[in-house]
């Protein structure tokens, strides 16, 4: 079909495979950073500190508005400007882990909010300490809710990957624009990269929502 | 250099390039307006050859990322003999993109109408163009437009990325500037606050002001 070459195809795909495993590894590590900092930022919107509110409010707003693409430039350009060089990857997970906390604090926060308020107050009159109220009460009801907002943003930061080419981390879109360039041809490696994409992004999404109603079954809900 | 400095000798470039990003805005904007009323339309088809075209129109854009799309039109397309200019192939790959997304919004907007409505359009003997045109999509477009406005300023975000096949837009301007004057923290800290104006000052008012107008059109408030 349109000229389309097997041979090459199998030639590049160990590459393409290994290029994956990259994209996996960038996926999962800005995944894991968002994971955490989101946390941090969804306890801070509710501190009682209303300066502090405020500013992180407007900051995950700052974040949630500009483009992924040219955070990634800031982050990877502005740091040797100041004389803090950081390697593609690390300027690359900072960026990404940085935007995704940001949409992951407002899932948190979705879903620590849909905790009804009798809980709060049953967790006082029982005397818990706020860390007890959060670990105890609070997080394993916010849990279920926030679930699906923490799938699809793992799928999301799964497929912004692609964007971490720009400052030369070796994933798959790098790959393959290597592989194009170095053979004159781009239709096998673009499509199988869209195809790796496809082949990845659907069954996840799939299992997300197998593994959301098992949660929600083990939580008794 | 100050900042004030900066802006004061660069601002022709960086406002050339919000001209081109605002133009492929509303370019990419058209084109999934339109791509969203299509295949939420024909997702809800009674024809399943009409919908599994629409379904695997949705999962293949939402399964992989914008930047694969818009590297699969710019540099594949043309070898099937279909050459896009760079700027068509910006807007095409961000329109159809989020196309696949609002398809789905349109999708629960229509369904979210009650069931009532429906049933009172057959009755007065409405065809069923008609009933969709006149009774249904106004409904369905106040159910949507809450996340239609997210949806938008994604879409601001995406176009972002056609810098990435040279059309002129502020991302691009922004890395030309930083590559000549190595003035990074200037120059992505401009267009980093020039992306946020537009969606936080701009957008988001705008899409505010389009909810409360359509609930009054539709005596809603």
């Amino acid at each position: 079909m349109f000229d389309w070459n097997w041979a090459f195809t199998w030639e590049i795909l160990p590459r393409l495979i290994h290029a994956t495993g990259n994209t996996l590894i960038a996926a999962g590590a800005g995944y894991a950073i968002a994971l955490v900092l989101g946390l941090i930022l969804a306890l801070a919107q509710r501190s009682q500190y209303r300066a502090l509110t405020f500013l992180v409010r407007e900051f995950v707003e700052f974040i949630r508005s500009t483009p992924l693409l040219l955070q990634i430039f800031f982050v990877f350009y502005v740091g040797p400007q100041f004389g803090i060089r950081l390697s593609p990857w690390a300027s690359g997970m900072i960026a990404i882990g940085l935007h995704y906390s940001c949409y992951l604090s407002e899932v948190y926060r979705g879903g620590i909010e849909s905790v009804p308020r009798g809980q709060w107050e049953a967790a006082t009159a029982l005397n818990m300490t706020m860390l007890q109220t959060y670990r105890r009460v609070v997080i394993p009801q916010a849990i279920p809710s926030a679930l699906a907002g923490m799938g699809n943003y793992l799928v999301g930061i799964f497929k912004d990957t692609p964007m971490l080419s720009v400052i030369g981390v070796a994933e798959l879109i790098h790959t393959a624009n290597a592989i194009g360039s170095e053979n004159y041809r781009f239709l096998e490696p673009y499509t199988m990269v869209g195809l790796i994409f496809l082949a990845i992004s659907l069954p996840a999404a799939g299992l997300i929502r197998v593994f959301e109603s098992y949660v929600r079954r083990k939580l008794g809900m | 250099m100050t900042i004030f400095e900066f802006v004061g000798q660069y601002w022709p470039r960086l406002l050339s390039g919000t001209g081109v990003t605002v133009t492929q805005f509303l370019a990419a904007t058209a084109l999934g307006i339109a791509i969203s009323l299509a295949m939420g339309l024909l997702r809800l088809s009674h024809s399943m050859m009409l919908r599994g075209f629409a379904v695997t129109y949705i999962e293949i854009f939402r399964g992989t990322s914008l930047l694969v799309q818009l590297y699969w039109i710019f540099f594949v397309l043309p070898l099937f003999g279909i050459t896009v200019e760079k700027f068509t192939a910006g807007y095409m790959a961000v329109g159809m993109n989020i196309g696949a997304y609002g398809a789905e919004l349109v999708r629960g907007g229509i369904l979210a109408v009650p069931k009532g409505q429906w049933e009172a359009a057959l009755a007065i003997n409405m065809s069923a163009a008609k009933r969709m045109w006149r009774i249904i999509l106004p409904q369905a477009l106040v159910n949507m437009l809450p996340p239609w406005g997210n949806l938008m300023i994604e879409l601001l975000k995406g176009t972002a990325l056609v810098s990435l096949i040279s059309v002129t837009d502020l991302m691009f301007e922004a890395k030309q500037i930083n590559g000549t004057t190595f003035l990074s923290a200037q120059v992505f800290g401009v267009a980093l606050i020039i992306y946020y104006i537009l969606a936080r000052f701009m957008l988001t008012p705008f899409m505010r002001w389009l909810e409360r107008f359509m609930a009054r059109k539709m005596g809603r408030a």
